[in-house]
């Protein structure tokens, strides 16, 4: 039998696993609107999808994934129930700039929960049904859970404003580091070159007045900063606890204790690591070995922008250079992004059936 | 016969010409201005093509041409990969350009990338649409964005006159070639502190993808011989 047909027998054998545990099949449009997308991710998005132009609805891509579509025309109430959970198979399409050996188009077969009653068992249900879908594959499991890291930060001692500019660059861990440090010293140095700013003043020997960008949006960003410089640093104490948290990585049970360990420092995390614990014992009551899955507190970071809970990846251990087989996780906020308003708790995972049978393929060679 | 690709036309064109006539190899263009093609004297075997600058990237990964005079900052925006398909032979000394990132001079609280970051977040939250750089440099800038960690803005294509575009309220930064900054300065523009993100110059680059038969593996090492004199 050819690869192909290989992977398309697995694909089906996959979607009818996730639409037999309940899920309703859903079939998103290949061409979806650049602007959804770009608003989404940003520019970077432009880097992994394929853009193509249409004179009547503008710029469109080809499809880099299927949680937006799904997460739009859920949003819209298009399929009726506000708790729904979705099954679907298809092909989604990938740049590929650097790495010119991975796939741009592939299979991706995926389920999706959309509840709001009891959002651990969602997340096990997830976990398990996409584990459930690899079989006896050797795998290496990682985990994370984005809301620790986000209440870690959102409990920090500090101003919203700096809170604020630290969740906006969590994704991008170096960034992150170098906010967290300058929020840590005693002088803001960025603010020096503001000594004795007025408003009417400063202006004064400046260019000309071009562009969007106004006068005022200036002022109110010096102000801004001015302000900020005169705030009280993060402590020390605080900034050890994160980095601390950041670099928990080990089997679930023993991350548990660490992440323990961080309390008498930062009480606020009780409730995060409460909820972690609480999904914990959901996974062991579901008979999942949790001695042999990864936790990595910064798991995720560097993906796409809209995790904000538990999230997870499956590598294969026959081949190790294998981008991961399954993925998955929770996004909360992009429902309430997309809804416009409403908002509903949401997570979902990911297989991609030509990776399973690559390291299948593995294997057998062995 | 190797094909040898060189700028079509303006300065580009006539310092290449210069920069190989001082090492023995005359380019020529055919007597009619208008007609793009030309010939070579002083030494054997070399074809000259002439083509626009920004397609002698293209040319060369596809193997269509020997060898190419052009910007690096074209080899780099155009083929992510260069050095796969092609290498470099000599930097020509001339054809000096910074790719860089401005905004507006009047933008005071603006000097670096990380000001630039923290601007494009207000400015996202007062606009309701991303900080637009009009660019005709897509990838470079993209790469150069990410890894900064500069979030909250969008790339707006602009193939020409791009330092207007801010007055013309269709961007509100810029990322372009500058070689004295004059251009930007009459344009009300100024230069990020960090904001550079790529050196250019002109470069002679040979294709590793085209086919040199015998006859032209000898050619091409007395026309090397030449341009390598020095």
């Amino acid at each position: 039998m050819n690869e192909q047909k290989r992977i398309e027998i697995e694909a089906d054998r996959i979607l009818r696993l996730f639409s037999n545990s309940g899920a309703q099949i859903v079939q998103p449009d290949v061409l979806q609107r650049a602007d959804t997308l770009l608003d989404l991710y940003g520019e970077d998005i432009r880097a992994r999808a394929y853009v193509t132009s249409d004179p009547f609805n503008g710029e469109m891509m080809l499809r880099p994934d299927f949680t937006v579509p799904i997460v739009k025309t859920h949003m819209t109430g298009e399929t009726g129930n506000e708790t729904a959970r979705y099954a679907y198979c298809g092909k989604v399409f990938r740049r590929q700039e650097k790495n010119s050996e991975r796939a741009s188009e592939y299979l991706q077969v995926g389920y999706e929960i959309f509840d709001r009653t009891d959002v651990i068992k969602s997340d096990t249900d997830v976990f398990c049904i996409v584990k459930k879908a690899l079989g006896d594959l050797p795998l290496r499991v990682a985990t994370g859970d984005i809301g620790i890291l986000m209440t870690a930060v959102s409990s920090l001692k500090t101003t919203s404003s700096r809170q604020k500019a630290l969740l906006r660059h969590l994704w991008r861990p170096q960034r992150f580091l170098a906010i967290l440090e300058k929020f840590t010293n005693e002088v803001s140095l960025s603010t020096e070159r503001f000594d004795g700013f007025q408003a009417e003043k400063s202006f004064a020997n400046q260019a000309k007045e071009i562009g969007l960008r106004s006068k005022s949006e200036i002022i109110e960003r010096i102000e801004n900063l001015l302000q900020d410089s005169k705030e009280a640093p993060i402590s020390t104490t605080e900034l050890e606890v994160i980095n601390s948290l950041l670099n928990i990585g080990d089997k679930c049970p023993q991350a548990l204790i660490k992440l323990k360990d961080l309390l008498p420092d930062m009480p606020a995390l009780g409730s995060a690591i409460e909820k972690f614990e609480k999904r914990l014992s959901a996974l062991d009551n579901a008979d999942v070995d949790l001695s042999s899955i990864d936790f990595e507190a910064s798991y995720g970071r560097t993906s796409m922008e809209y995790y904000d809970g538990f999230v997870f990846g499956f590598y294969s251990e026959n081949h190790i250079n294998l981008p991961p087989i399954a993925t998955g996780g929770r996004y909360d906020a992009l429902t309430k992004h997309i809804g416009k308003g409403r908002e509903i708790p949401a997570v979902g995972g990911v297989v991609r059936p030509d990776l399973i049978i690559q390291s299948k393929g593995f294997e057998d060679n062995d | 016969m190797i094909k040898l690709g060189v700028p079509s036309k303006g300065r580009l064109m006539e310092e290449t010409f210069s920069w190989f006539a001082s090492r023995g190899v005359h380019l020529k263009r055919t007597e009619s201005k208008r007609e793009y093609a030309g010939y070579v004297k002083g030494v054997q075997g070399i074809e000259l093509t002439l083509l626009s600058a920004g397609e002698i990237p293209t040319e060369l990964n596809e193997g269509r041409i020997h060898f190419g005079v052009t910007g690096s900052d074209l080899v780099c925006e155009k083929l992510p990969n260069w050095d796969q398909n092609l290498e470099i032979v000599k930097s020509l000394g001339f054809g000096f350009a910074d790719l860089v990132l401005s905004v507006p001079r009047f933008w005071i609280d603006v000097d670096t990338l990380d000001d630039f970051d923290s601007a494009a977040e207000a400015f996202r939250e007062k606009h309701g649409f991303r900080l637009r750089i009009a660019t005709k440099y897509h990838y470079l800038v993209r790469e150069f964005l990410k890894s900064a960690g500069v979030a909250d803005y969008q790339l707006v294509d602009s193939q020409g006159a791009t330092e207007g575009t801010v007055k013309n309220e269709t961007a509100e930064a810029i990322a372009d070639i500058t070689s004295t900054g004059e251009t930007l300065k009459a344009n009300h523009l100024k230069i990020l502190t960090d904001g550079l993100i790529h050196k250019s110059e002109a470069t002679l680059f040979k294709s590793k993808s085209a086919f040199f038969r015998k006859e032209q593996v000898n050619a091409e090492s007395k026309f090397l011989a030449h341009i390598l004199s020095d």
